[in-house]
């Protein structure tokens, strides 16, 4: 079946890459030939994939995550693995052990994160599309620091199965390109009901944009626009959604009150469930040798200083310090009870408006080294962790520059009304070129 | 409020290795970040969260699985066809 290879030999610059296939095989189908990058903590199978960390450096999967075999089932061409912030644990993708991706925009500044190699490798027309992963905006905040486009679709409508967890409850691939037809196509190939992924749902993505937004009432969260969204990029993006309402949408002011602690129970969850999923990684079955003639304990903590970047060490211990006896009931309940209201702040609104649109992310692309204190690192994904928490689908759309960077438009949406953001993103898309 | 005690203790559980010249910037970052996550205690509502979700078994029935030499592989130590791990006692 795969007869047919596609010599892929970009001049990558950016180091939007950590392998590459230079002789990619693809066959026929809806995607037959398309050279697609994928991010490098989803499983390929024969070719290596180390979720850009030193304890996985020569892991070679024997096997490929669902969303890969349906790309290959659809002929495309898989011509590489992109750089990423270690293990998702990032909003910059200087955390890969492997060097920083630069930003094609501006190679000063970083591309965002996690998801920088596949935004840069797109928005360098090194690929046409590619598969990034968004756990509390991945996706969305490299889509929009590069200009491109990035669906984060709804929790359980794309297959985990092969992505290498970091936190399960809030994870989802998706697709990214340069145009929402393009993340249209690939959400067709990968979204659906997977039996290895219990919390897939049989919700097929058959849809093909449609550029109409009449009729649809859009909610404007006061939180968007608020404290710590630079003013440029809030009006930026006021523009455009000024052009929505052009388009025929009507707009409502709305609030999100839980977004006070949206980060926080963000920020918990994702790092109880790391320090859980982590805990894998111990030398033993895969990644660098664990000394077997030493004990347990000191042999898998010798290898997991070594392999893990600061910033996952950080995140494990956190998680670990939340999960500890003494402080489960101040962070991680608590932080469930927080998840709840953002979910029932959304249902509540989505009783009254179609979606909800804002900036991606509070500031344009930030210069290398910019963020070198971790939680001022963590406060730039306010806006994007909200549609995590709630496992709503969300796009991002670039939508004009600001100081001659992208800025990128958010768009929400209830859930498995994936087609509804796409068509509004779409809509907005179309008009403006 | 931890302390370079605290992490130390924290490290060992997470069988994470810390090294003493990283205690000191390990315990002010998390002290910055505890401190944000406080913010949590003025949550209101219900502690025990429960969702509107229930399990999904399947029947217990042999299923093909991978080959053992293709999970082998990926393994550092190996002996008679199993996977070396450190001494456990």
């Amino acid at each position: 079946m795969e007869s047919q290879k596609l010599t892929f030999e970009p001049d990558d610059r950016y180091n939007a890459f950590l392998t590459i296939c230079k002789k990619a095989p693809y066959s026929n189908g809806k995607l037959s030939g398309i050279a697609v990058a994928v991010k490098d903590n989803i499983s390929t199978k024969g070719i290596e994939t180390t979720c850009a960390s030193k304890i996985l450096k020569g892991y070679i999967p024997p096997y490929d995550a669902h969303a890969v075999e349906l790309l290959r089932k659809a002929g495309a061409a898989i011509v590489g693995k992109t750089n990423m912030d270690e293990f998702g644990m990032g909003t910059t993708t200087e955390n890969s052990a492997f060097g920083p991706t630069l930003n094609p925009c501006d190679t000063g500044r970083v591309p965002g994160g996690s998801s920088g190699g596949s935004a840069a490798a797109v928005a360098s027309n090194m690929v046409q599309m590619a598969l990034g992963t968004d756990t509390g905006g991945s996706i969305r905040c490299p889509a929009a620091f590069c200009g491109i486009v990035g669906l984060k679709p709804t929790y359980g409508r794309v297959s985990r199965y092969g992505l290498i967890a970091y936190a399960n409850s809030l994870e989802q691939i998706g697709p990214m390109g340069r145009t929402v037809n393009d993340v249209s196509a690939l959400m067709q190939v990968i979204a659906g009901k997977d039996r290895h992924d219990s919390t897939t749902y049989d919700r097929p993505y058959t849809h093909t944009p449609v550029a109409d937004v009449k009729e649809l009432k859009i909610g404007i969260p006061e939180e968007y626009f608020g404290e710590g969204v630079d003013p440029k990029v809030a009006g930026v993006v006021k523009t455009a959604i000024g052009r929505l309402e052009e388009l025929g949408a009507t707009t409502v002011p709305c609030s999100i009150p839980s977004m006070k602690f949206a980060l926080a129970a963000y920020y918990v969850t994702c790092t109880c469930e790391a320090s859980s999923n982590l805990a894998r990684f111990d030398g033993v079955r895969y990644g660098p040798a664990a000394d077997t003639k030493k004990s347990w304990h000191e042999a898998y903590k010798e290898v997991r200083r070594a392999g893990f970047g600061t910033e996952v060490r950080r995140r494990i211990m956190l998680g670990t310090f939340a999960l500890s006896s003494g402080y489960y009931g101040k962070y991680y309940a608590k932080a469930q009870v927080a998840r709840e209201n953002v979910k029932a702040d959304f249902k509540r609104l989505f009783s009254e408006v179609d979606l909800i649109a804002g900036p991606t992310m509070p500031t344009i692309a930030f210069r290398l080294k910019e963020k070198s204190d971790p939680l001022s690192m963590y406060l730039s994904d306010i806006l994007t962790v909200p549609a995590n928490l709630a496992g709503i689908p969300a796009i991002s759309v670039p939508c004009g520059k600001s100081d001659g960077m992208p800025v990128g438009l958010q768009i929400m949406g209830r859930p498995f009304e994936d087609e509804c953001v796409i068509d509004a993103a779409f809509a907005y898309e179309q008009a403006v070129n | 409020m931890v302390t370079e005690k605290d992490v130390e203790h924290i490290a060992e559980l997470a069988d994470i290795g810390i090294n003493t010249d990283e205690l000191g910037t390990f315990t002010n970052q998390f002290n910055a970040i505890l401190d944000y996550f406080d913010v949590l205690d003025q949550v209101k509502g219900d502690t025990t969260v429960t969702r509107d979700l229930s399990n999904i078994m399947r029947e217990d029935i042999v299923e093909p699985s991978l080959p053992r030499d293709e999970v082998l592989k990926n393994a550092a130590a190996q002996e008679d066809g199993f996977i070396k791990a450190p001494r456990v006692m």
